[in-house]
């Protein structure tokens, strides 16, 4: 242990006798490990916010969509058959198993008014489990209920857009909303939600009863999508599977006319880009450091050079070659390890340095400083060993006569 | 003997030490028995050494002298088990070693040789101090940081440099230097001191002063070879072996043997005169 910290003070002094060379020998492990460090760190803020933006949209989510029309040869894209009914709504949520929550979602843009302002917004209808599916919570009052469905009632749940456009931020619960110049009462406000990972803002939105959406608002008969929650996340796919079944059933004899979705594979293709880009910065990281350790080579060999006659005193006095090797290696292993900390560190700063002059959040896990700290070690002792072992088989005559 | 012996004495576990007087008077240092060794460079065989068979005792103090090419330096290598002979027996402090592998040969060099050069061959940029503790650093048995300083200091006591330990070679004369050098030699109390031309680089006046020093450790019973071209140098040592074409040509004791105090008193008599007059 004695000798390998006097190995190691050995090493130092080389190191420190050449400041600038060993500053720029280093010089490529930092900039490739601070690279990597803060690359992966951008990555992963990026991936949190992704993850939470799906989390977002709601839990253990599997969603059915209507299907295509063809009128005509025109084909009216997903959405535009009217055949979702809430009926089916209504018997999905009682037939299939390990289904929490069912919303029949009706959509529709609409002019909306108060206070002798007005704003075209995206009226949802929905039922009352509408904020259970999409884990959304309320700022202030209430959801409508059951009742309010049933009786198709003038009543509404606005986001906070809303509220800072129509009411100045002022609390509305109680206050009216026309829709369709219908008189609508405000129950609730919900929490604000923020723009979600297409660009939208979620809360400029006003919710009503999918009943009175139908009837009142969008006046038809169709649903625009059921929202339907899982129990589990792996229930998910399962019940993707039933709800097709049960909805083919019945449709006898008829092709699909409608879709169905489950947020894993929204999550899935989130990942799968997070993935790509994992193994694109692994890539850059790798040749960073491969050229980082080509740099600790080159230098360690004409540093070899230039000691043979230190090497061969060493010999003379009694070092064997494995002293010897141990010596170029610690030395080799010393320089790789340094750039590797001041990489770090340096990623550290350009990582909080941009998420504090861009919006990108980042997020540098310990994992990553553990693996880039065990990296540029093994850089240091792949890279050093050749330089090393040369110089632990130098003949000790030869080296002692190296002018 | 003295001093060397109180270094020794601090250190048990040497096996100089523990052996009886009687023993070491009777084993040779230094036995070579028909010593060759050739060089395969390209096509033609080189015959650096032709068959050398010689004793050296314990406390004797032998000058080999030669020509360029007469195979000294050949000699020298073997004998500090930088390299093994091609053929032949080499006992070293009764120990085969010619033999043994590279990492064998290394323990021998730490423990039983210690090596004086031309160019002193200091470690530059490190103190004097740590320049004798060195071969104590490839020393197997551990040797704690304490121990170390200790044996150091006394070496470089021995060789009147206690003084300045912490200069580094930059700092110290070419005599100087070649004290540190001797001190390292001196440290791990080998059996044999080799000098391959320890004066090669000094002038004449530092010269005689270091030839004072090996005439020093050799009246302590310190057994020294050295390999020189000088003849006046030679004068100092008990025993001079020449060589030619890889052969011993002469072995004879010196004559009219030359102590360097004396000769260093002429010295500084006659540099008195000379500003006399």
């Amino acid at each position: 242990m004695r000798r390998i910290f006097a190995t190691f003070r050995i090493a130092l002094r080389a190191l420190r006798r050449n400041k600038l060379r060993t500053l720029l020998t280093m010089l490529g492990m930092i900039i490739g490990v601070a690279a990597v460090i803060s690359a992966i760190g951008i990555g992963n803020g990026a991936k949190a916010q992704v993850e939470a933006q799906i989390a977002g949209l709601g839990q253990n989510v599997v969603s059915v969509f209507p299907g295509s029309t063809t009128a005509g040869g025109m084909r009216g894209g997903w959405g535009s058959m009217s055949t979702l009914t809430p009926e089916e709504a209504k018997a999905i949520e009682a037939e299939v198993p390990g289904v929490v929550a069912v919303s029949s979602e009706v959509r529709e843009r609409q002019q909306v008014m108060a206070n002798g302002l007005n704003w075209n917004t995206q009226i949802l209808g929905e039922s009352p489990d509408y904020l259970s599916v999409r884990a959304w919570g309320l700022e202030s009052g209430e959801m409508f209920t059951e009742a309010d469905v049933n009786s198709a009632a003038k009543v509404a749940v606005i986001g906070k857009t809303i509220v800072d456009q129509l009411y100045s931020g002022a609390d509305p619960v109680g206050e009216t909303i026309r829709i369709r110049n219908m008189p609508f009462k405000i129950v609730g406000v919900l929490t604000p939600k923020g723009v979600n990972f297409f660009g939208q803002d979620q809360d400029d939105v006003v919710i009503v009863p999918y009943t009175s959406a139908m009837r009142r608002v969008a006046r038809r008969q169709y649903l625009s999508a059921i929202l339907i929650q899982a129990a589990a996340p792996d229930e998910m796919p399962r019940i993707q599977d039933d709800v097709t079944g049960l909805l083919q059933q019945r449709r006898p004899g008829r092709d699909p006319d409608f879709i169905v979705r489950n947020q894993l594979e929204l999550a899935e293709a989130a990942t799968a880009t997070s993935k790509t880009m994992t193994w694109l910065v692994g890539a850059i990281a790798s040749i960073s450091l491969v050229v980082g350790g080509i740099g600790i080579m080159n230098i360690m060999l004409v540093s070899v050079t230039e000691r043979t006659r230190e090497i061969g005193i060493r010999m003379a006095v009694g070092a064997r070659g494995r002293d010897i090797l141990l010596q170029f290696l610690t030395e080799a292993v010393t320089l790789s390890i340094l750039g590797g900390v001041i990489g770090i560190i340096t990623g550290f700063v350009i990582s909080h340095f941009i998420s504090t002059k861009t919006s990108w959040p980042s997020l540098i896990s310990p994992t990553s400083v553990v693996i880039a700290f065990v990296f540029s070690a093994a850089v240091g002792i792949f890279f050093g060993f050749y330089p090393a072992r040369k110089a632990s088989r130098l003949d000790p005559i030869d080296a002692l006569r190296y002018e | 003997m003295l001093q060397i012996r109180s270094v020794a004495a601090d250190d048990p576990v040497d096996s100089d030490v523990s052996k009886p007087v009687a023993e070491m008077e009777t084993q040779p240092v230094i036995e070579l028995d028909d010593i060759q060794k050739v060089y395969h460079t390209g096509e033609v065989d080189v015959h650096a050494v032709r068959g050398v068979s010689l004793k050296v005792m314990p406390g004797e103090f032998v000058a080999v002298m030669g020509a360029s090419g007469s195979g000294k330096s050949t000699l020298m290598n073997t004998l500090g088990c930088l390299d093994r002979p091609t053929q032949g027996r080499y006992l070293l402090d009764g120990i085969d070693v010619s033999r043994l592998d590279r990492d064998e040969l290394a323990d021998i060099r730490n423990q039983k040789i210690g090596f004086v050069f031309q160019g002193f061959n200091l470690l530059s940029r490190t103190s004097a101090i740590e320049n004798v503790e060195l071969p104590m650093f490839y020393t197997h048995r551990k040797i704690s940081g304490h121990e170390q300083r200790e044996r150091a200091l006394k070496a470089l006591d021995l060789v009147g440099l206690a003084a300045r330990a912490d200069h580094h070679p930059n700092q110290l004369s070419g005599g100087q230097q070649q004290r540190v050098a001797i001190a390292r030699a001196l440290v791990n109390e080998p059996a044999l001191l080799l000098a391959d031309e320890p004066t090669g680089n000094l002038d004449s006046q530092t010269s005689i002063e270091i030839m004072g020093v090996f005439q020093k450790l050799n009246d302590q019973g310190m057994t020294v070879v050295m390999v020189t071209h000088e003849l006046d140098i030679a004068q100092y040592t008990k025993r001079t072996i020449v060589m030619r074409d890889g052969k011993v040509l002469t072995d004879t004791p010196v004559t009219n043997r030359l102590k360097a105090e004396v000769e260093l008193e002429k010295l500084r008599d006659a540099q008195k005169s000379v500003q006399l007059s």
